[in-house]
Parts: C-alpha cells; sequence; structure tokens
C-alpha cells in the first residue's frame, strides 16, 4: 500500500489505529449495561466481510482483555442483498456469513471499515432483519467519508474525513493487506460502479 | 476492477468465463470450484428462518420443459423464487409445442418477452447449444436427452464435498445404465476435471465401450471390481422402461448383480451411497441401504436447490443500465 502511486495522503498509522480501535472497544464497553448478567448472552458483535470482520475480531480481543467478556462474534456478508448486485460488470463473489447466536432480542454492534454512501449500511440492516429481530443495531466504522445517499447513521466512528467523490479511503488490516493503516487515494479510472465503501 | 480492492490480493479472483450451462466439458476446476463454494453460501441461506433473499429481484427465469421432471423442475423453481427472480414455466403439455412450433420459435417467443435465462430440458441431445446459438438468453441446461445434466452433476459433487477433504484421487463408481445416462457422462466430468478417479460399472448392454477412451473412466461390468476401494457408489435408476428393449432380463437379476446391499455396506465399511433419485427400492439399492445412514440421497436433494440458487446467481445477465 505505501508504495502504491495513487496515494494522496496517509490518515492513520497502524498505531493510530490500533489507538482507534482502544476508544471505540471503551465506547462498546460504555453502551453495556454494567448490571446486566451476561453481556455476552445480550450482546454481540457483528464484522461486515471482508475488513469489518478483522476489525470486529480486534474489538473482541480488546473487550475481552479488558473485562473477561467475551462478546460473540458473527460474520456478515452483504453481497445478496445489495441493490446495485445486477448492475455491476461481473458478479460479486459471496462470502461467508456465519451469526453463531440468536439475533433475535440481542443488541447487535455493526462493524464496518469506511461508510460512505450508506448503501452497504442499508444491505446490512436488511440482512440483519431476516435473520431475526434484534434488540438494537449499532453501527461503528473506522471512517466516516460522508456523501450519503440514504439516511444511514454511525454511532461510534474512529475519524470523519470530507472527501471528494473521486477519492477513495483505503482501510487496510495485517490479516488481508500485510500492513496496518489509512490511507486516501485517487480513485482509479475509469470510475465504474464499486464498492460503496471505497 | 479486481485491482481496485486492495494492493495485496495475492490469489486471482474467482470468476465463470462460460455464459451459458450447456455440459461440464469446458468447465476448469476453479470454475467448477468457485460454483460449489457459490452454492455453499447459498445453502446457509436454506436453513435460515426465512429462506429467501433479495439479489435477483427483476431478472426474470423461463423453464421450458420439454420432458417430464419433477424434482429439477421443482427445484429450479425453488431456487429461482429463494432469489425473489421471477419465474415463468411452460411444460410440454399445455403449449403451442403441441401444436407444432418449434424449439426455436419457442424460445424466440419467449425471448421476445423479456427474459433472462432460459432453463431448458429436452429429449434432443444438443437442444441448449442449439438455443444458445439462435438466441440472446442464458441457457442452463435441465438435461438433454442422454448427453448432459450439468447442474445434477455439480450437485452430485457439492454433496460429496460435504463428506471428503478433497477430489483429488477420490475414487467415485456409477453404477447402473451408464448408455443412457446424461447424470454418468456429466459427473465424470466434472469429477475427472478436479482429479477424481471414475469407474463405470454395468451390464455390458449398458456400458458403452467408448466410454474409457473419450471420458477417462475405467470401465468395468463386475460390481465386486467397483466397489473394491471406493470411496463413494452412485447407483443410478434403472429405467422401467427400458426393459422392454432386451438390456437386462428382469429387475430381479439386475438387483442381484448390480444391486448394492447391507452386505456390501458391512463389506466396506466407509462406503457412501448415492443415488439422483427417484429410487427403485430393491433393484439398484436394497431397502436397508436407501435407510442407511451412509446414504447420502437427501442431502443430494437439499443442494440441489443451493446448487440452482448458485448457478442462476452467477450466471444472470447483467443489466444493460449499469
Amino acid at each position: 500500500m505505501s508504495s502504491d502511486d495513487r496515494i494522496k495522503a496517509q490518515l492513520m498509522t497502524a498505531r493510530d489505529l490500533g489507538r482507534t480501535l482502544d476508544r471505540m472497544a471503551q465506547q462498546i464497553l460504555e453502551r453495556i449495561d454494567p448490571d446486566a448478567p451476561a453481556p455476552a448472552d445480550t450482546f454481540a458483535l457483528v464484522g461486515m466481510q471482508t475488513r469489518g470482520v478483522h476489525l470486529a475480531r480486534r474489538l473482541q480481543t480488546r473487550i475481552r482483555a479488558q473485562t473477561d467478556i467475551e462478546l460473540p462474534l458473527g460474520l456478515l456478508d452483504v453481497t445478496m442483498y445489495r441493490d446495485d448486485v445486477r448492475l455491476r460488470l461481473e458478479q460479486p463473489e459471496i462470502q461467508t456469513t456465519r451469526i453463531p447466536f440468536d439475533v433475535t432480542d440481542r443488541h447487535l454492534v455493526l462493524v464496518d471499515d469506511v461508510v460512505f454512501t450508506g448503501r452497504t449500511g442499508r444491505a446490512a440492516l436488511d440482512a440483519l432483519m431476516d435473520l431475526g429481530r434484534p434488540a438494537s443495531v449499532q453501527f461503528i466504522t473506522i471512517i466516516d467519508r460522508q456523501h450519503r445517499e440514504v439516511p444511514i447513521a454511525t454511532d461510534i466512528v474512529g475519524r470523519e474525513v470530507p472527501t471528494l467523490p473521486d477519492e477513495e479511503i483505503r482501510v487496510c488490516v495485517e490479516e488481508v493487506d500485510e500492513e496496518d493503516g489509512v490511507w486516501l487515494v485517487k480513485a482509479p479510472l475509469p470510475r465504474s460502479v464499486e464498492d460503496d465503501a471505497r | 476492477m479486481a485491482e481496485s480492492r486492495s494492493s495485496a490480493a495475492p490469489d486471482r479472483k474467482a470468476e465463470l468465463r462460460h455464459e451459458h450451462l450447456l455440459d461440464l466439458s469446458t468447465y476448469a476446476a476453479d470454475e467448477l470450484r468457485h460454483l460449489l463454494d457459490t452454492a455453499q453460501e447459498f445453502r446457509a441461506v436454506l436453513d435460515r428462518p426465512i429462506r429467501q433473499v433479495p439479489t435477483l429481484q427483476g431478472t426474470s427465469v423461463a423453464s421450458l420443459f420439454f420432458e417430464p421432471s419433477t424434482r429439477t423442475k421443482l427445484s429450479f423453481s425453488l431456487a429461482a423464487g429463494r432469489l425473489s427472480a421471477e419465474t415463468v414455466s411452460l411444460s410440454k403439455s399445455g403449449s403451442s409445442v403441441t401444436k407444432g412450433e418449434t424449439l426455436k420459435d419457442t424460445a424466440r417467443n419467449v425471448e421476445a418477452m423479456k427474459v433472462d435465462v432460459v432453463i431448458l430440458r429436452h429429449s434432443s441431445p444438443g437442444a441448449p447449444h442449439f438455443l444458445a446459438r439462435c438466441t440472446d438468453s442464458v441457457i442452463i441446461n435441465a438435461g438433454d436427452g442422454a448427453h448432459a445434466h450439468p447442474t445434477q452433476a455439480l450437485l452430485d459433487l457439492l454433496t460429496m464435498r460435504a463428506h471428503v477433504d478433497t477430489f483429488e484421487d477420490l475414487q467415485v463408481s456409477i453404477i447402473g445404465d451408464i448408455t443412457h445416462s446424461r447424470v454418468a457422462r456429466s459427473n465424470v466430468q466434472a469429477l475427472t476435471t478436479l482429479g477424481a478417479d471414475v469407474t463405470l460399472c454395468g451390464p455390458a448392454t449398458m456400458l458403452p465401450v467408448e466410454m474409457e477412451a473419450a471420458m477417462d473412466a475405467r470401465t468395468t461390468t463386475r460390481l465386486d471390481a467397483a466397489l473394491e476401494g471406493c470411496d463413494i457408489a452412485m447407483a443410478l435408476r434403472i429405467q422401467m422402461e427400458r426393459q422392454d428393449e432386451g438390456l437386462f432380463p428382469s429387475t430381479r437379476e439386475y438387483h442381484q448383480q448390480y444391486g448394492i446391499t447391507p452386505d456390501h455396506l458391512r463389506r466396506h465399511p466407509d462406503l457412501l451411497i448415492m443415488h439422483p433419485g427417484p429410487v427403485n427400492r430393491g433393484i439398484e439399492l436394497a431397502d436397508e441401504v436407501v435407510d442407511h445412514d451412509r446414504a447420502i440421497i437427501l442431502s443430494q436433494v437439499t443442494n440441489g436447490v443451493a446448487l440452482r440458487m448458485a448457478v442462476l446467481y452467477l450466471m444472470a445477465p447483467q443489466r444493460d443500465d449499469g
């Protein structure tokens, strides 16, 4: 990533990303009722494929390290629910959805790397509602780059970054991209219908 | 497009390079795996309380069944419904086919009604290939004569994959009327592409000798030889209507020589049994074998819906307005 010539700016180093996740873990804990008997039975993290899954896993580790609470972790792929699935040049690959708990009556924390048009968040809500009736859904992302096209709000955000529509945000995680960090890059040309997160 | 994902994407993106699903002879191993992987994800949808996703909203699918079929037709229409596609279906009776309309004209007319995908079952080998040449719709072969039945073979593979780690060197024996079996042909093509070893077994009257050279499969007329060292035995349905052709003396004699019995299960303790259905109990498989834990026939049926969802998802054409 660091060698990509389309980079405009580095927004977060690996250390910044780590600190952001520390703070987000803290913010999630603040929302868990301290008197609740078993938070692991009433809360859960849901990571959105692909990078949201790794970010959610890191939040799970941080929460466990601080409190001994082992929040269940689900993986969500929203491809089947996207509104642009038939508009793309080729069919997007469907990744695993694995929600190993009953979502009904549970407070869910939905984790993604970037929120942009909000269409992915919309798809995620539809996907979750088809699995049951959650008590609540909170949406957390590392970067909010604005330009919403549907009314999707975030509850916890690492950093708000005003961007131009022809820019992209890259949140890189070691597990997929070999290094941690967040970059602002020029969008590739020609501009196609792409992940709304990017 | 792929490069806009991330800077470090070491493995090539899985993709399907075929526009139609006519037969599996030209499908490469990575395409077969991609189909099976996608089907696996759709399989999970079928286990949920709400078994429908909005993925193919606005896509229309036409089923043209010029030959009787219950399960395949039902399975395709369930698959399309689970993906929220719109479906129309046409069978031989009660259509203008009985009035003498040609296949080409029927398909052209269906296409003129703006159908995106045509699922075709026909008694003539090559009918789907012909349609693919003369219409612009995506064609999915749901069985053409004795030639190919690609979605059946793919669902068989999906079922096998739940029980074995790899197709590499997997020993599969297909037993029955090989000559008239499109299921056997499609299975041999897909299995050998993925590295499995296939043995075809049946009475000499039902076992074309050319298969060995043409299809890269071993042939034998002895059931014992076919089951020796075999991981999965797939029994094919004996078509009762063929009994008049004198291919085998009697169903009782067929069962004695080629029927799989509890004794075979005892002698081969790891052997799994498959059957594309509908089973003639007491002929291809003994009663106890059909109901045995190692018979994985019903999971073949469930996997059929998931597999056909994957096929429709990966093959449905993209809309022009994108």
